[in-house]
């Protein structure tokens, strides 16, 4: 789960690391506000779930009151583009102001979990304000990590590596060493999946401060987070994937094309999709029903594919084995009697209980179109859809 | 031969009494595996299934003498489970679990270190040795004993390869299903290495997807130390960068996440890359053809 900079700002801050003064409003009369009571220059941040956002106009440095109401006033209730965030853009609804912050240099600063290791990983560079996998191509030696023994926690001894490493000098040692050990403490209490500071500047009269700030949290660990739950702004996400979540479909996607897809389990979703454009086709979005047995997660599916214009055609591929056929068939017996199905239904069944469910939809006399195989299936679909679409 | 299970399995369930735990110990009794015990913490002493429930892993293995564990403990609790399977000293945990938190299994890893049980999964559809031993939540029916190892971080995709395997008459040595998280107890290369050293195993079937760099890993050994062919194939070649698709490890965040170019390195490494999905079997049959 993403949430936004100053949600992520106000989090570093209850840990003890220093962010600029600021305040987070949803009026241009409140940006005047702020910035006055700032009394100096002050930064205008649009809050997005995704990054890019100076390159694409949603940073804006003002330098009166009346400039930052008229600086807000150009971002809220607009959609801003980025390159992380697709044509359509992200919504604005509310913007950072912030005091403007005289900086000498900009660091980079993250904690993650590393996969081939399998521990904690503090990553520090002096290349602040690029993105990490860019610095990691152009110069990966000047990345320092410390991988954190999690019996023993983040230590002081990793905190000075890195801190000499990226050249701080005097005090800023031990300060970043504190902030270190600090984040280390809110990545494993929140259980977060990324942690950044990115820039971490040191100011013109050498404090460290956390310029921006990107947390992700484990949607696994979520149940124990509700202070986290409640942070999540759905109006930054795609509205598809949140009716999705509604009606209990936690593994929805939504991708380019016109072919409904619904599966059983991630990797032979993926794979389906993957035929799919081997075939010629496009998949309209990745849905993985999981494995619980009941028939209103596949109801809910088809009205998923009703509620989407773009659908011509729908490719049902169940491989049963928790999840079980005869189950799958009712439901989708059950979709057709709830409601007017307006495209053509591949569907592929095989594995548990494969007789029962074949026999369930034999004898409902619902129209769809039958496939032996994945590949029919697929290959069956991309040409429907095609014929829909002329 | 095959690997991590067969007829000398004696199988502990933990998590046995619950809902899935019983369904698929069923399932697995009827395949032929032996179940020995149960561990569910207070229902210690009565039988579940016919098989005796204790309350502890260790005391379970001492009466019974179980030497591998399947885990159906909820993700919440799942950790710990884990963690008392260890502790116990198993020589094999199959964790099924799906949703367990990533720094829990930080934590699981470290204790690993220096201990001497190797973990399969978690989020994972488990290990099975046709006509041996059926560890897990697989459709039993559709494997057919054989010569070929199959290694998969999915679940449903993998019944597929091996239902086109089975129809094409090509049998299994052993199908292991690493899961789906981002850290899984065992790599690609960690079971490569099993199918290398085991005489039964004639080639390997290996399906990735999106995600890490772990088909990488096993790129590497493959180059390196793989004398036996691999067929692979990754899923997700489809999928848009930064999203999570269904499993929790599958997400491409740089782009060495990404299909493509986990292919490359199979491929340069010398891996035959199936075409797609529904021709691994076919792909498989050539190489086994060309030997």
């Amino acid at each position: 789960m993403k949430v936004h900079e100053y949600q992520a700002k106000a989090l570093l801050a209850q840990y003890g690391i220093p962010i600029p003064r600021g305040k987070v409003i949803s009026t241009p009369a409140e940006a005047r506000e702020i910035a006055a009571e700032i009394g100096s220059k002050a930064v205008i941040k649009a809050q997005v779930y995704a990054g890019g956002r100076g390159k694409a106009g949603g940073i804006k440095t003002v330098s009166s009151p009346a400039e930052a109401k008229k600086a807000a006033s150009q971002l809220l209730g607009t959609r801003l583009v980025t390159h992380q965030t697709g044509p359509e853009g992200l919504p604005v609804s509310t913007v950072l102001v912030e005091e403007a912050s005289d900086v000498a240099r900009e660091l980079y600063l993250s904690i993650l979990v590393d996969g081939t290791s399998r521990l904690p990983v503090m990553m520090a560079s002096e290349a602040g304000g690029m993105e990490i996998e860019e610095m990691a191509q152009a110069a990966p030696e000047k990345i320092f990590k410390s991988y954190i023994d999690p019996a023993i926690g983040f230590q002081p001894f990793q905190g000075r590596k890195l801190a000499y490493g990226i050249n701080l000098d005097g005090g800023q040692i031990g300060e970043a060493t504190r902030l270190m050990t600090n984040i280390y403490k809110l990545f494993m209490d929140k259980d977060c999946s990324l942690a950044e500071i990115n820039p971490l500047v040191i100011t013109a009269d050498g404090k460290l401060l956390a310029l921006d700030a990107k947390l992700n949290f484990d949607d696994n660990a979520l149940y124990r987070h509700k202070d986290i739950q409640e942070l999540q702004d759905k109006e930054q996400e795609e509205p598809l994937e949140i009716q999705a979540r509604d009606w209990g479909i936690n593994n929805y996607v939504k991708m380019d094309g016109d072919i409904g897809c619904m599966v059983n389990g991630a990797g032979l979703a993926m794979a389906v999709n993957d035929l799919i454009q081997y075939c010629g086709g496009r998949a309209a979005n990745f849905l993985d029903i999981g494995t619980l047995n009941n028939t209103e997660r596949v109801v809910n599916s088809f009205k998923m594919f009703i509620a989407d214009p773009r659908i011509n055609a729908v490719l049902v591929n169940i491989f049963g084995g928790m999840a079980r056929v005869d189950v799958i068939a009712k439901g989708i017996v059950e979709a057709y009697q709830q409601m007017d199905i307006p495209f053509p239904v591949v569907i592929r069944l095989a594995g548990t209980n494969l007789e029962e469910g074949q026999r369930i939809l034999a004898e409902s006399r619902i129209s769809f179109i039958q496939a032996i195989d994945f590949y029919d299936g697929a290959h069956k679909v991309v040409e429907v859809a095609k014929g829909v679409a002329k | 031969m095959s690997i991590l299970v067969d007829e000398k399995t004696r199988l502990l369930v933990q998590g046995i009494t619950g809902g899935e735990g019983s369904f698929h110990t069923q399932r697995c009794i009827e395949y032929g595996t032996k179940v020995v015990a149960g561990v569910t913490p207070g229902k210690g002493g009565s039988h579940h299934l016919g098989v005796p429930v204790f309350n502890t892993v260790e005391k379970a293995m001492a009466e019974t003498g179980a030497n591998t564990s399947l885990m159906f403990v909820p993700p919440a609790f799942a950790a710990d489970g884990i963690l008392e399977a260890i502790d116990a000293g198993i020589s094999l945990v199959v964790c099924i679990t799906e949703g367990i938190p990533a720094l829990d299994m930080v934590k699981v890893h470290r204790y690993l270190k220096g201990k001497s049980t190797r973990l399969v999964g978690p989020n994972c559809p488990g290990v099975i040795s046709p006509g041996k031993c059926k560890a897990g939540i697989m459709v039993g029916e559709i494997h057919l004993p054989g010569n070929v190892g199959v290694i998969s971080r999915s679940g449903t995709l993998t019944y597929d390869v091996v239902s086109q395997l089975t129809s094409l008459g090509i049998g299994q040595s052993t199908c292991v299903g690493i899961g789906g998280d981002a850290l899984p107890g065992s790599t690609f290369v960690d079971i490569l290495e099993l199918f290398q050293e085991d005489q039964n195993t004639k080639a390997v079937v290996l399906i990735g997807e999106i995600g890490g760099t772990t088909e990488q890993e096993a790129a590497e050994f493959i180059n390196h130390k793989m004398i036996k062919p691999v067929v692979a194939f990754v899923a997700g070649s489809t999928a848009p960068p930064g999203k999570r698709m269904g499993h929790a490890g599958a997400i491409i965040t740089g782009s060495a996440g990404k299909a493509s170019e986990k292919i490359k390195m199979l491929s340069k490494a010398g891996a035959t890359i199936a075409p797609n999905p529904a021709e691994v079997g076919l792909t498989t049959k050539k190489v086994l053809e060309s030997l």
